[in-house]
């Protein structure tokens, strides 16, 4: 043991002062295989890959993928119900899955180091900062000289503030950004070999995200650390690592250079979540990816992917594809010659007619303040609302967004002001409200899983405003539930179904079928999308700006992610700390923001690094292809 | 870019919970080794109560042999104070303290859940009144406050039934107001709310399903508790009066003559008890699945990774 750490430190020191890192392979991962209880189905079958020191490999890839079962099998571990039934992980030569369990503890935290999603829960609230960080050193005894210098040291190099009533802070004392910089600060301690990050910047706001994600790359460049770096958020990865591997159904289909992955992606699957994400710069129709993975012991004969995929043929049913080396990356695709032909589809730039000047707003904000009890979250708001439009309402966590929407639908009644609706005034409460007016204005939750009653139908779901708003009769209310549902493209076959048999993306879609059904003149969607896959995302987004063109009505989009505004919006208003700081038209705002806020949130937006080429749009892609024909 | 983490769906407790979820949360529980022995307990006692009455071999209020007289071939359970036949006084016994008991808590439970669903929705005013009538009630002890409402109006079976009922309301109050005060800041609930939903309809329609899985829970609970305090009433004098046989009332009337003939006493003791931890049993199986203790592993685990099983 010994032995290997003091190699470590080798490196450490080589790392910094030498330059390039210490060339070397610090993790070795080979087919590992991870199944469910004695003889199950395997969850994760397959999975092999090398990181260098300092290098980070991304690991992408949509919920239910198998993500986050290959990194805690990094670690050695197996969730309950699960077992690693074959493979090796080799860090620094060392398969951690032939080592007793003693041994595997030493390594943990030592040797190997993981950063969790949510730092909040990951920190126990009860012990201070520096409580929980000597503890970190202290169950490896040997691994550090001088506890108390290290720490210090390793604090700095998170980013914070080495001072003594940092170490004396309880974490519910600290921001969600110094909470994750701790959690780094833990997992650097002990100088690991390997750093496991799962997701470890969702729920922080760009700009702490930016920091955080530089503070994690150049920690594993300066020493020699090699990381694997979890996410469901391709342009975060994009930016961060060296290496990028898709996964689908517990495999990986497509493992590279992130620059080759994500420029021309050659697995149609890894096409599809790339053509999902929006991009900040322009303005996109975005493509998601129709349907779900399947669940492991329900894979489909042949390619798991083939009955999502575009190019799929009766081969591709009926044989599992193994992986080729093409271009510099390993691809598991039949159809990889075909894929590679047909151009990368530039995204498909859009164009947007401005909203109709003059015309008399829907809803018009003005000089709105709200608070909760003495706390004030929202300070003269002045918003208008044109007819058929869509306004965007962005800000971070904690900027009022959110309020604002329920001061709207009547969910808040703590607000000052006036918000009137096609000229009349809106009483506070939703309560004090006619009927008629509640249902003009709808209202679409934040996350499907809690917005849809579990007890009770889709059918009975969406025929519900119906019912309550239009006391219309069982069959005209089942007729117009079954037609709103084909609006959001779900069959008929989903009217008996209960919401704990549908995905997240058809649970929203029953959400806004519930929400149209009633014919509003004025959809407020309350980060509707942030709780689903990128290529759900798509997907729903897509649906909305159709449903709202078609049915010609206002819709306030509140979303924290600028990079969608473009392709929903015609015009969008910036919150921060609870005021507006700028609004306007989206290309005005976005492209040549005023206010420095703006500006900011703009740079920090994680872009995917494709040089020159997506910025430019369809022109700029077309000298990329013959490129790859070499 | 997207910051809100993916939410966790919030997990049903058994596959396919849906159309019936008490019956398939019930189901999971009997296939439970604790819930299985718990259930067989209380079915083998409320079999002997209900069957009772048509295989009891003597008439349990006819003076058949001696008093206290050992165990024999013709009365397998010996005699009692006044040389009844004790096996066909224990047959006979049962099926109205076991009526009684489901009655109580039926009443129990309506009122309880009425009371705490009210007071957890409509909040300030309505929340205060009921819950500071729930501490008054509770700060007697359940015996006490069914003796109390017998003294004062009369030993009669539907007096005990509504006095064990109301004892046990405040109780199951509580526990149902903290499930709703969970379940009404739900979105669906808003969504009702928002679509101008009167509260009695929003509490029947949108939150009492959710309700089931705790209701469940309280039930078994109190039906125990209703079989020990209605045995305990009998036993003090107030139930059935004396010549009727009664589980209760017999463990006090032959206790003098234990050493005579004990199982005239062990017998209704022995019953007693066995229904009480079969239904406790019962009910720790139903609670431990519904909080996901008693999930499979496998299940568990495929839950925790992708979501409630997707039909």
């Amino acid at each position: 043991m010994a032995g290997h750490e003091r190699a470590g430190d080798e490196h450490t020191a080589a790392g910094p002062a030498g330059g390039p890192p210490v060339d070397g392979v610090r993790l070795d991962v080979r087919g590992l295989e991870v199944r469910l209880g004695r003889a199950g189905p395997d969850v994760v079958s397959d999975v092999s890959f090398t990181v260098q020191a300092g290098q980070v490999l991304g690991l992408v890839g949509e919920s239910g993928s198998g993500k986050t079962t290959v990194v805690l099998a990094l670690l050695g571990h197996a969730r309950r119900g699960l077992r690693i039934s074959s493979g090796a992980v080799r860090v620094d030569g060392v398969d951690l899955l032939r080592l007793p369990a003693s041994q595997l503890r030493a390594v943990r935290g030592a040797r190997v180091a993981y950063v969790p999603q949510d730092p909040s829960a990951a920190l126990n609230p009860a012990l201070r900062v520096g409580t929980q960080l000597r503890e970190a050193i202290r169950v490896h005894p040997g691994a550090v000289e001088d506890p108390d210098g290290r720490i210090r040291e390793v604090l700095q190099e998170a980013r914070l503030d080495a001072s003594p009533e940092l170490l004396r802070r309880y974490p519910h004392q600290l921001s969600g950004g110094q909470q994750q910089r701790v959690g780094l600060a833990m997992a650097f301690a002990c100088r690991p070999s390997l750093i496991v990050l799962d997701e470890p910047t969702t729920g922080l706001d760009v700009s702490t995200q930016r920091h955080v994600l530089d503070t994690i790359r150049s920690l594993c460049a300066a020493y020699g650390v090699a990381a694997v770096y979890v996410s469901h958020d391709l342009a975060v990865v994009g930016g961060l690592v060296s290496d990028v591997a898709v996964m689908y159904s517990g495999r990986i289909i497509e493992i590279g250079p992130t620059g080759r992955v994500f420029g021309d992606p050659l697995h149609p699957y890894s096409r599809g979540l790339l053509s999902a994400v929006p991009s900040p710069v322009q303005a996109t129709r975005l493509t998601g990816i129709d349907g779900q993975p399947p669940r492991p012991g329900r894979r489909p004969a042949g390619c798991a992917f083939a009955p999502r995929c575009g190019f799929a043929t009766a081969d591709c049913r009926s044989q599992e594809p193994e992986p080729v080396l093409i271009d510099s990356r390993d691809v598991r695709c039949l159809r990889v010659a075909q894929v590679r032909e047909s151009s990368t589809r530039a995204a498909a730039a859009l164009s947007r007619a401005p909203a109709a000047a003059g015309a008399a707003p829907v809803l018009s904000l003005r000089d709105v303040s709200a608070s909760y009890g003495r706390r004030r979250v929202l300070t003269g708001i002045d918003l208008e609302v044109p007819a058929e439009s869509c306004v965007a309402v962005v800000g971070e966590s904690g900027s009022g967004k959110t309020t604002l929407a329920r001061c709207i639908v009547g969910l808040h009644r703590n607000w000052t002001g006036e918000i009137s609706f096609e000229g009349a005034p809106l009483p506070a409460s939703a309560g004090d409200r006619p009927r008629q007016m509640l249902q003009r204005v709808q209202y679409v939750f934040q996350n499907p899983y809690t917005s849809l009653n579990p007890r009770k139908t889709v059918g009975q779901i969406v025929a519900q405003p119906l019912e309550e708003y239009l006391r219309l009769g069982y069959r005209e209310r089942s007729q117009r539930a079954a037609r709103a549902l084909a609006d959001v493209s779900l069959g008929g076959d989903f009217l008996p179904r209960y919401p704990d048999q549908l995905s997240g993306g058809e649970r929203q879609r029953v959400a806004i079928a519930r929400a149209l059904v009633a014919e509003p003149d004025l959809l407020v969607c309350d980060e509707v999308t942030s709780a689903l896959d990128v290529s759900v995302q798509a997907v729903i987004v897509e649906l909305l700006r159709n449903l709202q063109a078609k049915r010609r009505i206002a819709m306030i989009f509140i979303t924290h992610n600028l990079a969608l505004v473009r392709s929903i919006a015609q015009s969008v208003v910036v919150l921060r700390d609870g005021a507006v700081v700028e609004s306007g038209p989206v290309e005005q705002v976005l492209d040549r923001p005023a206010d420095p806020y703006t500006a900011r949130l703009m740079e920090d937006v994680p872009k995917l690094p494709t040089p020159g080429t997506q910025a430019q749009g369809a022109a700029a892609a077309e000298p990329a292809a013959p490129e790859l024909g070499r | 870019m997207t910051g809100a983490a993916p939410v966790i769906p919030p997990v049903a407790p058994s596959r396919g919970a849906g159309r019936h979820p008490w019956l398939s949360v019930l189901w999971s529980a009997v296939r439970t080794p604790r819930g299985a022995v718990g259930l067989t307990l209380a079915l083998l006692v409320a079999g002997v109560a209900i069957i009772g009455p048509a295989v009891s071999p003597h008439s349990p209020n006819a003076l058949v042999t001696l008093t206290f007289a050992k165990p024999s071939g013709q009365f397998p359970l010996g005699g009692d104070f006044l040389g009844r036949d004790v096996l066909s006084r224990v047959l006979n016994g049962g099926w109205l303290l076991l009526l009684m008991a489901v009655a109580a808590t039926a009443i129990g439970i309506v009122v309880g859940a009425a009371a705490g669903m009210s007071a957890a929705y409509l909040r300030g005013a309505s929340d205060g009144i009921i819950m500071r009538t729930v501490d008054v009630i509770l700060a007697f002890p359940q015996l006490v406050f069914a003796l109390l409402l017998l003294s004062l109006l009369g030993p009669k079976l539907w007096l005990i039934v509504l006095a064990v009922g109301v004892s046990h309301a405040p109780a199951v109050a509580r526990v149902i107001r903290s499930a709703t005060l969970d379940i009404a800041e739900r979105d669906y609930v808003k969504v009702a709310e928002l679509q101008g939903m009167r509260p009695a309809k929003v509490m029947a329609k949108e939150i009492l399903p959710n309700l089931i899985t705790p209701l469940m829970v309280e039930a078994g609970l109190r039906l125990t508790y209703s079989i020990v305090i209605i045995a305990g009433l009998a036993f003090l004098g107030f139930g059935q009066p004396p010549p009727t046989a009664n589980w209760g009332t017999m463990i006090n009337e032959n206790r003098i003559g234990l050493q005579l003939n004990p199982w005239a006493v062990i017998a209704p003791a022995v019953l007693i008890a066995l229904l009480t931890i079969g239904t406790n049993t019962f009910t720790d199986a139903v609670a431990r699945v519904t909080i996901g203790v008693d999930r499979r592993p496998e299940e568990a685990a495929l839950i925790d990774d992708l979501g409630p099983e997707r039909a």
